[in-house]
């Protein structure tokens, strides 16, 4: 029995700890538990959490993706840009296209070429930036037919009373739980991260699997950008500043393991929503902005000790 | 004859599972060098650790000097005058030659203020000593690997070593680097030290040292004057014979020739390999470890490339495979390490079983569960596998029970050719014979296997013909009558005695 309870706290101790943090904000906050501040964050969260979902398969492989804020500062300028230009709907294939590219490129990097996944991506989130400075000349674009363009379905309007960027987020999810958990590909991306010798040695094209992980942490990054592009209507130089590493913490958070070979959609999709409870409590309760940065901090540190910790009392088991 | 400078007696260590030592004596006279000698996992890196306080014997004792000591960790070690020379060098690139030597013993003033004069002339003193060309300010990085190793050589003139352990010291030398090296060690000699040399290497063995000692299994086979022997005596004891086991050898009739290799040859592994195997045909491959076996076997199954050779599949010639080419020709490879490489510790025995061939239980590329289940539950029974369910991780299953995982998982595709590389290595012996009545079974349905085993009992008990190999090269071919260990042991001794000529 109390070997159970140290299992569960070693696997579910980190959510657990922040559920009951949630539930003293609840008790604490005025507006915390209303709809209207629920669906808020639940808005700013499908865009992180539609990034984490490409994100968690590219960590089952045992590799990083920091790559992904400066591509959703990058994917969004173009949505938007594009929009002006050539339309939505082209608009958003452009995204689309722009974000399996660049998906492509981590994923020659890191899995045919071999190169040091935190370091490709790390480079690839500066290289980024300077395309995004490149391509808008340094000014903030925003889309010019606001209030009439169709492409406001994506960020701004409700379905059956619940906001689109959320049931998009959902559809994500459960697309991605059936690739990750029902498909070949699935089951590759778990073998390669769980012990990449014995996949080769099972005839799994090791270095195809982490391209295509790259290549999905890049078309979910273009959908987010096409969510945040249709909800702000524009998009700053630095507009996804340090969504790499919110997106990290909301995977880890869910008991996604850094060291790869184990993890879970729903998991991500729960670790990166307590994470927006978290800091909206935080703002709720009137710790200023910036604490968020901090709260991330930490969530990173607490969740990779947690899976360090964990993984020791495998080996030792 | 002088006393020894160091004994040890009875020394036992024991591991889970495992007896590493068992009551080895053994012992080094001053200005002597003694060979230590021994298969892979002979316990000879234990020897050196408990000598060095890496390990603390379960049983017996140590004598330093004429009196018993205890040697609590490589420092303690250091300071008593035993000095270890690692196959790995343990330097720091980026500190100074002197600066290494003395490395958490530099000198320093009153104030604990590094005494910058005193550890370099000390430094010149024993780089003199040896001969050394390069100075106490070179930056140990700069210096070659030859170099490198005469810096830590040069820790023993800085302790004033009595016993000085080198364990593979030509590994990553040259010819001209390894007679330097030699010279070093002679001068050591003429200064009184101790020497303690591990190699596997013969001809260095037979120029150098004044004793050996061979180790097997933990055990100490003997102690011999090196003038009173020769190779071939040593590679016996080396090798030598362990008891007898029942084995069934398949009783199979030999069918169509499945694959044959010509001339196969990867630069540095293995050198023109030809063989082929027919259906129903139990081909066994034995030689040390290093041998290239694996090697040549992991070319078969395309997780190396080879330089040069020709394969034939079924009668036609095939290309040189990748592992998913190789899988779906019917190609089947149970791997030497069962951990690394065989099975996905963290996964389950079921995704591990079906793992080779997704394809073929996924509809669409959706898997196909119900089917994956009813493979997973013929294979738990048919092998009798001791799990609680497709779930149960097979990283808490007994060695064993990993194995059986590892065969299911090949044999559940039907190959048509199977190839085991040591099956039995780290399993208990009721799974091991479990394991040998299996390849009998397989070679009587029509399989062509082959078995690579250091074992030479096992390799003779379960094939029907034996390659012999050493050092890269197919060195016997031995069938029917001629399957004996004496002609194993004179095929792999001959050429191991042989200097490296070409």
């Amino acid at each position: 029995m109390q070997t159970d309870l140290k299992a569960f706290l070693r696997r579910h101790g980190l959510l657990t700890g922040f559920g009951v943090f949630l539930i003293g904000v609840a008790l604490s906050a005025d507006g915390f538990v209303t709809p209207g501040n629920i669906f808020d964050v639940l808005r700013q969260v499908s865009i992180t959490g539609v990034m984490a979902i490409g994100v968690t398969f590219v960590v089952i492989t045992g590799r990083l993706d920091l790559s992904v804020g400066s591509m959703l500062t990058l994917l969004t300028v173009v949505a938007v840009d594009q929009h002006n230009v050539a339309g939505p709907g082209m608009a958003i294939a452009l995204t689309l296209a722009a974000g399996i590219g660049i998906g492509m490129v981590n994923g020659v990097l890191v899995g045919f070429v071999g190169l040091n996944a935190l370091i490709v991506t790390l480079a690839m989130l500066s290289f980024l930036q300077g395309l995004v400075l490149f391509y808008s000349g340094g000014s903030n674009v925003n889309v010019q037919n606001a209030q009439t363009t169709w492409f406001a379905v994506f960020g701004r309007r409700d379905l059956f009373g619940v906001p689109v960027p959320v049931l998009i987020f959902l559809m994500t999810a459960i697309a991605a739980a059936f690739l990750l958990n029902r498909t070949i590909f699935g089951r590759q991306v778990f073998a390669v991260g769980g012990n990449e010798t014995a996949a080769r040695f099972s005839g799994i094209a090791a270095r195809w699997t982490v391209f295509w992980a790259y290549v999905l942490s890049g078309l979910t990054t273009a959908i987010a950008a096409i969510i945040m592009g249709s909800r702000v209507m524009g998009a700053q130089n630095t507009i996804g500043q340090g969504y790499e590493l919110t997106v990290l913490a909301g995977v880890i958070l869910g008991g996604t393991s850094l060291l790869g070979g184990s993890g879970s959609i729903w998991r991500t999709v729960l670790g990166i929503t307590m994470l927006g409870f978290i800091q909206n409590g935080l703002l709720l309760l009137g710790y200023p902005y910036y604490v968020q940065w901090l709260v991330t901090w930490a969530v990173i540190i607490l969740a990779v000790w947690v899976d360090l910790g964990a993984k020791r009392g495998r080996i030792l088991a | 004859m002088t006393d020894p400078i160091l004994t040890l007696s009875g020394i036992t260590k024991t591991f889970p599972g495992v007896v590493a030592l068992d009551k080895v004596s053994f012992d080094v006279r001053p200005g002597e060098v003694h060979a230590l000698v021994g298969e892979n996992g002979a316990g000879k890196s234990t020897l050196m650790k408990v000598l060095a306080g890496l390990y603390h014997p379960d049983a017996g004792e140590i004598l330093y000097q004429g009196a018993p000591v205890r040697i609590d960790n490589p420092l303690a070690a250091r300071e008593k005058g035993i000095l270890l020379i690692h196959q790995e060098l343990s330097l720091s690139p980026e500190l100074s030659v002197a600066e290494n030597i003395y490395l958490g013993a530099w000198p320093t003033n009153a104030l604990g203020v590094l005494n910058k004069r005193k550890l370099r002339r000390d430094t010149q003193a024993a780089l003199d000593a040896l001969g050394c060309t390069f100075g106490p300010d070179d930056r140990v990085g700069t210096l070659s690997v030859a170099m490198q190793q005469m810096v830590e050589i040069a820790r023993s003139q800085a302790f004033s070593a009595n016993v000085v352990i080198f364990d593979e010291p030509t590994a990553s030398l040259t010819d001209t680097e390894k007679d330097q090296l030699f010279t070093t060690i002679r001068a050591l000699q003429a200064q009184g030290v101790g020497i303690v040399y591990i190699s596997h290497k013969m001809d260095e063995i037979f120029e150098l040292t004044d004793r050996i000692t061979v180790l097997r299994d933990g055990v100490v086979q003997g102690t011999v004057d090196t003038k009173n022997t020769d190779a071939i005596a040593i590679t016996r004891m080396m090798i030598g014979r362990t008891l007898e086991a029942y084995f069934h050898k398949a009783n199979s009739t030999f069918g169509d020739e499945v694959l044959r290799v010509d001339g196969l040859s990867l630069k540095g592994q293995f050198e023109d390999v030809s063989f082929s195997v027919r259906q129903g045909e139990v081909l066994g491959f034995y030689g040390l470890v290093g041998a290239g076996r694996s090697e040549v076997v992991e070319t078969l199954f395309g997780i190396r490339t080879a330089d040069r050779g020709r394969l034939h599949w079924e009668g036609a010639e095939m290309p040189l495979p990748t592992p998913r080419h190789a899988i779906d020709l019917g190609i089947a490879l149970v791997p030497e390490s069962r951990k690394e490489q065989g099975l996905v510790l963290m996964m389950g025995g079921q995704d591990n079983t079906t793992l080779p061939h997704l394809n073929s239980y996924a509809r669409a590329t959706v898997m196909d569960r119900r089917r994956e289940r009813a493979t997973f539950d013929t294979y738990r029974d048919a092998l009798s596998i001791k799990t609680t369910g497709p779930e149960q991780a097979v990283s808490t299953l007994s060695g064993g029970n990993q194995q059986k995982f590892v065969l299911a998982k090949w044999l559940c595709a039907g190959p048509k050719l199977i190839i085991l590389d040591e099956p039995t290595r780290g399993i208990d012996v009721g799974s091991k014979s479990a394991i040998h009545e299996l390849i009998a079974k397989l070679a009587e349905d029509g399989l062509a296997v082959i078995v690579i085993s250091s074992e030479m009992p096992e390799v003779l008990g379960v094939s029907h013909r034996v390659l012999a190999m050493a050092e890269g090269r197919l060195v016997g071919e031995f069938e029917g009558d001629a399957m004996t260990e004496e002609n194993l042991i004179d095929a792999v001794s001959h050429h191991l005695a042989k200097p490296a000529a070409e």
